[in-house]
C-alpha cells in the first residue's frame, strides 16, 4: 500500500514515478505528465500534477470548484496559450513527445487533440459545414461528404440530421448541438478527445446520450472528461483522478493531484482522506 | 390625512409630470418637425430649377451660369467615383486596423492606439483638405501619381498627366475620413463575438487567420456591411476637404488624375453667390439629390442593423 | 534549424502547414501595417499643422484682426475668427443641449415605444445629413428672408450638434440602473422629480462627454457656416445678429489666396483649431472614463 507522499514535492525523474500515478495495466499511456505546474501570473492554479493517461479508455478528471480541473485540461491541447498571462512548467509528454518544445506548433498539437466545451459552441453555419469547416481548413477535402457522414455517425447525431445538412447548426437542441460539437471534433480525425464538462449544460436525457456516446469512442479515441458530477464520473470513467484544493504559506489556493486509481477503487476504496471526504459528500 | 396624500401635493406632482411631459414631447417633435423641415425646404428650393429642366438635369453633364443651364451628371459620376475609390481602400484598412485592435495588439497599446485612431475622425474636413492641398497635392504630382502611371499607365484611368488636385487626391482624402467610422464599428463587432466560438475554431487545430476568417468576419458580416455603408454616407455628403482638392471642373475627365467635382463640393463651391434664381435653384436640385441619397444610404444602414440583431438573438 | 528536427516524431511540419503559417503571418503584417498606416496618418498631419502654422503663430495673432496691405499680403491676426468661433459654438451649444437632453429624457423615460421609435429614427436621419445640406436648409428657412447672421450659423450648427447629444444622453440614461429610480419612486417622488433629481444627476458625466464631442465636432465644421455667416466683416463682431467670422471659414478661404502669407496663416488657423479640437476630445475621453467609474463603482 503506497504510503502517504503527497505532502512531499514529486521528483521530476520519471525513473522515480510512484506506482500510484502509473497506469494499473501495462496499457501504453497517451500523457505522461510530471511536474506539471500552471499560474496565471502570480495566481497558482495547479501545482506539481504528476500522472499517467492511458489509451482507449475515458480518464476522468475530478474535484471541487477552483482546484484547476479546466486549466489541467486546458494544458493538454495547449489551449493555454491563449491566456497571455498562462505560466507552464514541468513535462507534458503525449507519446512520448514533450507537447511544449519550442518548435512544436499548437495549431498542429490541437488538431490530434481535440475538445468539446462546456456549452454547445456550433458555429451560426450549417449543419454540413460545422463539421466541414476543420477539414475544408485543414486540406482534408477529399471525399468531404463522406467524412461528414462519418463523423456525424460516429457522433450518433447522423440519422437525426441527415435529411437536414443545409439547415442551421442553431435550430438542433442543446444536446444535438453538443453531439455535432463532437462530430465536428472528430471529423479531423484526432486521436484524443477532451471534454471539459460536456453535458452541464444539458438535460438529464442528452446527458446520458453523451455518456453513452463516451463508451462507444473510446474503442477508437482516448477520452479525458472533466466532470463536477460524482455520478457521471463513476459511470463513464475507467480511470478517475481527483484533484483537491491546497492552502499554500502564503494564503494561496492551488490544485493539486491528491489520487489516481480505477473509478472503482476511488469511489469505494479511496487512500487519502480527502478523496474520501470528496466522495463522500462531506465537503466540495 | 397625511401631508403626502393632500389633494394639493398631489395635484402639485400631476402638474409636475404633465409639464415634463409636454415639455420634453416638445423637444422630441421638433426634431422629427426638424427633418422633415429640412426635406421640405431643399425640395421646395429646387421647384425652379425642376420645372425648368426636369429629370434631364440628371444626365446632363453642364454647368453654365452665363447660358443659364445646369446638370448634375458630372457630379454624380464625381460623388460616385471618389466614394468608391474611397471605400475601397479604406474597408480593408479599416477591418485590418478593427481586427489588429482586437486580436494582435498587446493590452497596454489597445486604447492607446484605438484612441488614435478615433483622433483621425475628430480631424476638422478644412484642416485635412488644407494638408490635402498644400502637401497631399503635390506627393501625389510628384511621386505617387506617376509612379502608378508608371505600371498602370495603360489603363485609361491612369493616363493624362499627374495633377495635384483632381478625383484621385479627393478620393485619398475622403478615404481619411472614412476609416475612422468603419474601423470603430468594426471593432466593436469584432469585440462582441462569442469568445467560445473563436474557441471552438482553434480547439480544432486553425491558425488564428483561419479563425478569424471562418469565425469572426462570418459572424460580422451584416454588421461590418452596415458600418461600409455608414462610411459611404459619410464620404458622399463631405463638401469641404473634396471641395479644397478635387479642381472643381465640370465635365466627366477620363482619367482619375484629371479634376472633376461632386455634388457637395459643387454647392459649397458656389457658396459667394449664384448668378441667377435658376442657378441657386439648381443647387437646391443637387443638394436635393444628395439629401435622397443620403436618406437611403442611412436607411440601408438601419436596415441591416436591425436584422442583423434579430439574426443574432432569434435563431434562424 | 535542421529538417529532422522538425520532422521526428508526430508533429511533422508539411508543405500544407508551412503554406497556412505563412499566410497567418502574412495577414498579421497586413492588419499590424494597416494601424500603423492609420497611426502614421494622423501624425503626419498633425505634424504637417503644426510645423508649417508655427512661424506665423504669436501674440499678436491671436489678438489682432486681419489686415490686408496693397501687395496683397495678408497682416494681422485672426481675433475675428476666435471670437466668432467662440459665439457660434456658445449660442449652438445653448440650442442643442436642453433640447438634445430633453427629447433624450422623452425618448428613454416618457415616450410609448413607437413614438419613441420614430424620434430616435428622425435623430439618425439628421445625424447622417451631409452638413452642406444642413447649411443650405438654414439659408433657405433663414437667410433668404434676413440675411447672414451668427445666429443662422449657429442654428446650423445646433441641429449638427443635437443628435450627437441626444444620442449620448440616451446611452447614459439606460446606465443608470432601474434600483435609482424605485428608489426615488418609492420615497414617493412623483416621476417627474425622480427623473429631474435622481436620473438626470447621476447622468451629468455621460452629458458632460457627449457635449463635449458634440462640441470638438461642430467648432470644426465650415459648411454650414458657408451660406449662414460667410460674409462677415474683417473686424471682430459681438453681436450675434450680424455674420461672424470663424477659423474654419478663415482656413478655407485663405488657402484659396494665392500668396503665401495666406497660406502660412491658413496652416496657423488650422493650428489653432486643431489644438482646440483635439484638447476637447481628450477631455470627453477623461469625463467618459470618469462617468464610467461612477456608474459602476
Amino acid at each position: 500500500m503506497p504510503t502517504d507522499t503527497m505532502t512531499t514535492v514529486m521528483p521530476i525523474e520519471i525513473a522515480q514515478r510512484s506506482e500510484r500515478t502509473r497506469l494499473p495495466t501495462k496499457l501504453e499511456p497517451v500523457f505522461e505528465i510530471s511536474a506539471l505546474s500552471v499560474s496565471y501570473g502570480s495566481t497558482p492554479a495547479i501545482r506539481e500534477v504528476t500522472f499517467d493517461i492511458g489509451r482507449n479508455m475515458v480518464t476522468a478528471i475530478i474535484g471541487p470548484s477552483g482546484c484547476g480541473k479546466s486549466t489541467f485540461i486546458r494544458v493538454l491541447n495547449r489551449m493555454n496559450d491563449l491566456v497571455p498571462s498562462a505560466r507552464v512548467s514541468g513535462k507534458v509528454l503525449y507519446h512520448g513527445e514533450d507537447l511544449y518544445r519550442p518548435r512544436v506548433d499548437p495549431v498542429q498539437v490541437r488538431r490530434r487533440i481535440g475538445m468539446v466545451f462546456q456549452k454547445p459552441n456550433p458555429f451560426p453555419k450549417s449543419i454540413f459545414d460545422n463539421v466541414a469547416w476543420g477539414l475544408r481548413v485543414l486540406g482534408m477535402k477529399d471525399d468531404l461528404k463522406g467524412r461528414v457522414e462519418r463523423a456525424l455517425e460516429q457522433a450518433a447525431l447522423w440519422d437525426d440530421v441527415k435529411d437536414r445538412l443545409k439547415k442551421s447548426a442553431l435550430g438542433l437542441s442543446g444536446g444535438q448541438q453538443q453531439r455535432l460539437c463532437i462530430a465536428r471534433a472528430l471529423a479531423v480525425e484526432p486521436d484524443v478527445l477532451l471534454m471539459d464538462e460536456p453535458a452541464s449544460a444539458l438535460d438529464p436525457i442528452a446527458t446520458s446520450r453523451i455518456e453513452d456516446l463516451m463508451h462507444e469512442l473510446k474503442q477508437n479515441y482516448t477520452i479525458v472528461v472533466v466532470t463536477h458530477n460524482m455520478q457521471q464520473a463513476a459511470r463513464v470513467a475507467d480511470m478517475t483522478a481527483f484533484f483537491g484544493i491546497e492552502v499554500l504559506p502564503d494564503k494561496s489556493r492551488t490544485g493539486v493531484l491528491v489520487e489516481y486509481d480505477e473509478t472503482q477503487k476511488i469511489f469505494t476504496q479511496p487512500s487519502d482522506e480527502r478523496t474520501e471526504g470528496y466522495v463522500t459528500g462531506r465537503f466540495g | 390625512m397625511p401631508s403626502e396624500l393632500r389633494p394639493g401635493r398631489r395635484l402639485g406632482s400631476r402638474v409636475g409630470d404633465v409639464t415634463l411631459f409636454a415639455v420634453t414631447g416638445a423637444c422630441g417633435l421638433a426634431a422629427v418637425a426638424l427633418v422633415v423641415a429640412i426635406a421640405y425646404k431643399v425640395v421646395d428650393g429646387s421647384t425652379l430649377a425642376f420645372s425648368t429642366f426636369g429629370l434631364q438635369f440628371l444626365v446632363e453633364q453642364v454647368w453654365d451660369p452665363v447660358k443659364g443651364e445646369f446638370g448634375a451628371l458630372s457630379f454624380i459620376y464625381g460623388t460616385a467615383v471618389t466614394s468608391l475609390i474611397a471605400l475601397l481602400i479604406a474597408t480593408p484598412l479599416s477591418i485590418g486596423i478593427a481586427l489588429y485592435l482586437t486580436e494582435l495588439a498587446p493590452r497596454f497599446l489597445r486604447d492607446t492606439i484605438g484612441a488614435l485612431v478615433e483622433m483621425l475622425a475628430a480631424i476638422p474636413s478644412v484642416i485635412l483638405g488644407l494638408w490635402g492641398i498644400l502637401v497631399l497635392g503635390p506627393f501625389m504630382k510628384d511621386h505617387l501619381e506617376p509612379f502608378l502611371q508608371s505600371f498602370l499607365g495603360w489603363l485609361p484611368a491612369f493616363s493624362d498627366t499627374p495633377n495635384a488636385q483632381g478625383i484621385l487626391p479627393a478620393a485619398v482624402v475622403l478615404t481619411i475620413m472614412t476609416v475612422p467610422i468603419v474601423a470603430s464599428v468594426s471593432r466593436e463587432l469584432f469585440q462582441s463575438v462569442p469568445p467560445e466560438l473563436k474557441d471552438g475554431a482553434l480547439a480544432l487545430g486553425a491558425t488564428r487567420w483561419e479563425m478569424v476568417r471562418g469565425v469572426t468576419l462570418h459572424y460580422t458580416r451584416p454588421g461590418l456591411a452596415a458600418a461600409v455603408i455608414l462610411g459611404l454616407g459619410r464620404a458622399l455628403g463631405e463638401a469641404i476637404a473634396v471641395t479644397q482638392v478635387i479642381g472643381g471642373q465640370v465635365g466627366i475627365p477620363r482619367s482619375l488624375f484629371g479634376l472633376g467635382d461632386t455634388m457637395a463640393s459643387r454647392i459649397a463651391a458656389q457658396y459667394q453667390g449664384a448668378v441667377s434664381n435658376v442657378q441657386v435653384s439648381s443647387l437646391f436640385y443637387l443638394a436635393a439629390i444628395l439629401l435622397a441619397f443620403s436618406l437611403v444610404v442611412n436607411v440601408i444602414a438601419q436596415l441591416i442593423v436591425r436584422r442583423f440583431e434579430f439574426q443574432h438573438t432569434g435563431g434562424s | 534549424m535542421a529538417a529532422d528536427d522538425e520532422a521526428q516524431g508526430l508533429f511533422v511540419v508539411d508543405g500544407r502547414l508551412r503554406r497556412r503559417r505563412i499566410v497567418n503571418r502574412v495577414m498579421e503584417a497586413l492588419a499590424t501595417l494597416a494601424a500603423l498606416v492609420a497611426v502614421a496618418l494622423l501624425v503626419i498631419v498633425v505634424v504637417s499643422v503644426v510645423k508649417n502654422g508655427w512661424d506665423a503663430l504669436s501674440v499678436s495673432f491671436f489678438t489682432e484682426t486681419p489686415t490686408f496691405s496693397a501687395l496683397g499680403e495678408s497682416g494681422g491676426g485672426i481675433a475675428n475668427s476666435i471670437v466668432g468661433s467662440l459665439i457660434l459654438v456658445t449660442l449652438a451649444t445653448l440650442f442643442a443641449l436642453p433640447v438634445g437632453v430633453l427629447t433624450a429624457i422623452y425618448v428613454s423615460e416618457l415616450a410609448p415605444r413607437s413614438v419613441a421609435n420614430v424620434i430616435r429614427l428622425a435623430l439618425d436621419v439628421t445625424n447622417g445629413l451631409p452638413t452642406i445640406v444642413v447649411g443650405i436648409f438654414v439659408f433657405s428657412a433663414i437667410v433668404i428672408s434676413r440675411g447672414q447672421s451668427a445666429l443662422a450659423g449657429s442654428f446650423a450648427l445646433a441641429i449638427i450638434a443635437l443628435p450627437l447629444i441626444a444620442r449620448s444622453t440616451q446611452e447614459v440614461l439606460r446606465l443608470v440602473p432601474p434600483s435609482l429610480r424605485e428608489a426615488g419612486l418609492a420615497l414617493g417622488a412623483p416621476r417627474w422629480r425622480t427623473i429631474l433629481g435622481v436620473v438626470l444627476p447621476t447622468s451629468m458625466g455621460g452629458i458632460l462627454t457627449g457635449t463635449t464631442l458634440a462640441i470638438a465636432r461642430i467648432a470644426g465644421e465650415t459648411a454650414p457656416l458657408l451660406f449662414t455667416t460667410s460674409l462677415a466683416a474683417m473686424t471682430v463682431m459681438w453681436d450675434p445678429r450680424d455674420p461672424v467670422q470663424s477659423m474654419p471659414l478663415t482656413i478655407f478661404q485663405y488657402i484659396e489666396q494665392p500668396d503665401p502669407s495666406y497660406h502660412a496663416k491658413a496652416w496657423a488657423t488650422g493650428a489653432v483649431l486643431l489644438a482646440f479640437v483635439l484638447v476637447l476630445s481628450l477631455c470627453s475621453k477623461f469625463f467618459l472614463a470618469r462617468s464610467r467609474r461612477r456608474l459602476s463603482g
